[in-house]
């Protein structure tokens, strides 16, 4: 507690810093020399084109996946390297698909994401008790606390595996493609949950598709196209209609949300797919096959 | 909560025991010769050495091999994210089997060169040891082809558990061929998952192995849950999936090695089991799998009276195996049908 780092301009050192990282599936590369930061209390959004190594970047930060080159920190730890309860009670990932296919009550799996702050048993105590309590309030579940979970609908689960997440008071929480599968409503209350989260003071990296979502939620956008951030900026900044148009393959019009100023971009015509989309265009760059 | 759920497991603890204790009396003074239990206490003959020495050794055996087998069935569950896995089902009893008759074979073909050195290969301990390091294998066997592009895909390890059984059981067959036919008939009964009359010394060794894989079990039954989350999701959750994989896979097989070298090929006590006590005390490991041991000692115990009643009027009894086939196989197939209509609803 001594020596106490003078606060930083204008952000702290990121929690989460990827630099050069490079990882093949066999002999497929996903990412190509990745640098990527984020820092506590933001909201980024990861936007890219189908395959472009969104859900392997988050898989990276998470320790999932070793990167093949390249270095991941994350609090200051490689984590791919350490404990893996060292890891998790630092970082908390909800999956694309998450299953369950056990009659778990909502409660019993929301406890699940204390499993890394409890003992072998995992007999949970009263700050544990107290940890589920608020993460079933803040994801508007306490009703559902004794229903079991394979008798849920879709996004009533989701925001199980969400409140799972928050019990597990990370510093920093991925989520991969939070609104896919969901209606329009529970899409609305899963982006607010996440800004909600980010604004406690969590680092929330979330991948998605929804460009109009992503601007009008996150702080912060990085565009990944061909395994290498294309852009990243503020959304305004970002979602141009020519980069749009480079990167998805979708010529778009632009224009701001007329109530909220948020940053729209809608299609005008036909997606060109002669080239692969997300394959970053510039002079000289590599093409990746 | 937690005071509700240690209530819970004293409660499901209690009911196994008094399970256990029941099918363990009822074993003993059910037979063909009429006993007093006031004489056997009295020391009075023969009803004492027919309690002591015959019955209770019997029924502790089929106690202790249902409690590995029910214990194995539901961790096998939870590693493979699927109801119908099985320590049978699986091939783990069969690998355990093939182990055990390899050592077998070999005590009985040294005892041809030198008759001590045979017969103490042909002891407890080494065929033990042969039945493990079969179940090891065969388990390291079925769930490494069960992968599939580095995942694991519980269907194809079933398949892989099915076909290698059948492979186990030609391999027996022709390991029979080597051996003199009244050896190969004891062989052969055996493997059908009989429970005998075990001498005191592998009693005690099975005993042993068993007790302590079923206590890492229920040591590990809370990182259980998570594994049953599927490997990714349980190491964000903050579990050494690799370590704690390992030595589930290494206790369940010891459990079911011990297992067949006391009794054999018994099926089905691992898949029956589980499920029924899943649905009273939900899918808890910490809570499911003690008592699912214990009821499954309760339950070998009755199905091993059974076995020796049945078919009293005959003068004969089939193996204990036979039985628990006998009602789990069309319980196998009766979870398949319903657990596969089921995905079908969930497709959208």
């Amino acid at each position: 507690m001594s020596a106490a780092r003078p606060p930083g301009p204008p952000w702290p050192d990121p929690i989460v810093a990827v630099e050069g990282a490079r990882f093949a599936y066999g002999g497929r590369p996903a990412l190509d020399g990745v640098t990527f930061a984020a820092r506590e209390g933001e909201f980024v959004g990861l936007l890219g084109p189908n395959g472009a190594g969104k859900s392997t970047l988050i898989r990276l930060v998470a320790g999932l996946l070793a990167p093949s080159a390249g270095t991941v920190r994350l609090a200051g730890l490689d984590p791919a390297a350490a404990p893996r309860r060292q890891v998790a009670q630092v970082c908390a990932l909800v999956p694309q698909e998450p299953r369950l296919d056990w009659p778990f009550t909502v409660r019993e799996a929301v406890m699940m994401g204390r499993a890394a702050h409890q003992g072998l048993l995992a007999i949970p105590g009263r700050y544990d008790t107290g940890a589920v309590d608020g993460a079933l309030s803040a994801c508007d579940l306490v009703g559902l606390a004794g229903r079991r979970v394979d008798a849920l609908s879709g996004g009533e689960r989701r925001r199980v595996f969400f409140a799972r997440a928050l019990a597990q008071e990370p510093r920093v929480l991925l989520l991969d493609e939070p609104t896919a599968f969901l209606d329009l409503s529970h899409q609305v209350a899963t982006m607010e949950m996440a800004r909600v989260a980010a604004r406690g003071g969590l680092c929330v990296v979330a991948v998605l598709h929804d460009l109009n979502q992503a601007a009008a939620a996150c702080d912060r956008l990085v565009v990944i196209g061909g395994g290498r951030v294309v852009a990243e900026g503020p959304p305004a900044e970002v979602l141009t209609a020519a980069r749009v148009a480079e990167v998805w393959g979708v010529p778009v019009w632009r224009g701001e949300h007329g109530v909220t100023g948020a940053t729209i971009v809608l299609p005008t015509g036909a997606a060109r797919r002669e080239e692969p989309p997300g394959v970053p265009r510039e002079p000289g760059g590599r093409v990746q096959g | 909560m937690t005071s509700s759920r240690r209530t819970r497991l004293v409660l499901a603890l209690a009911a196994g025991l008094i399970a256990i204790a029941a099918a363990v009396g009822l074993s003993c003074l059910l037979g063909p010769q009429h006993v007093s239990l006031d004489a056997a206490l009295a020391g009075i003959e023969p009803d004492r050495a027919i309690l002591v020495g015959l019955r209770l050794p019997r029924a502790v055996l089929a106690a202790l091999v249902g409690f590995a087998l029910a214990a194995a069935g539901t961790a096998l569950q939870a590693l493979l994210r699927n109801p119908l896995a099985e320590p049978f089902v699986l091939g783990v009893s069969g690998g355990a089997a093939l182990g055990g008759t390899l050592v077998l074979l070999a005590s009985a073909g040294l005892a041809s060169l030198s008759g001590p050195a045979g017969a103490l290969l042909g002891a407890a301990p080494p065929v033990v040891v042969g039945a493990i390091l079969g179940a090891v294998l065969s388990t390291l066997l079925v769930f490494g082809l069960g992968r599939i592009g580095g995942r694991l895909v519980p269907e194809a390890a079933l398949l892989v558990g099915i076909v290698f059984n059948a492979f186990v059981a030609g391999v027996i067959t022709l390991l029979k061929m080597l051996v003199p036919p009244e050896q190969a008939a004891r062989l052969l009964y055996w493997l059908m998952g009989a429970i005998g009359y075990e001498p005191p010394g592998t009693l005690a060794v099975g005993a042993v192995v068993i007790l302590a894989a079923v206590g890492a079990l229920a040591v590990l039954s809370a990182r259980l849950n998570l594994l049953a989350l599927g490997d990714e999701e349980a190491a964000s959750l903050g579990v050494d999936v690799r370590r704690v994989r390992a030595l589930v896979f290494f206790a369940a097989s010891a459990a079911t090695g011990a297992a067949v070298a006391l009794a054999g090929m018994v099926g089905f006590v691992g898949l029956l089991v589980p499920h029924l006590v899943r649905r009273v005390v939900g899918p808890d490991h910490r809570l499911l799998l003690p008592a699912a041991a214990l009821f499954g000692a309760a339950f070998l115990v009755l199905a091993d009276a059974l076995a020796r009643l049945a078919f009293l009027p005959l003068g004969t009894e089939p193996p204990v195996g036979a039985v628990t086939a006998f009602v789990g196989g069309p319980f196998f197939l009766w979870l398949l049908r319903r657990s596969t209509r089921r995905e079908a609803e969930a497709l959208p």
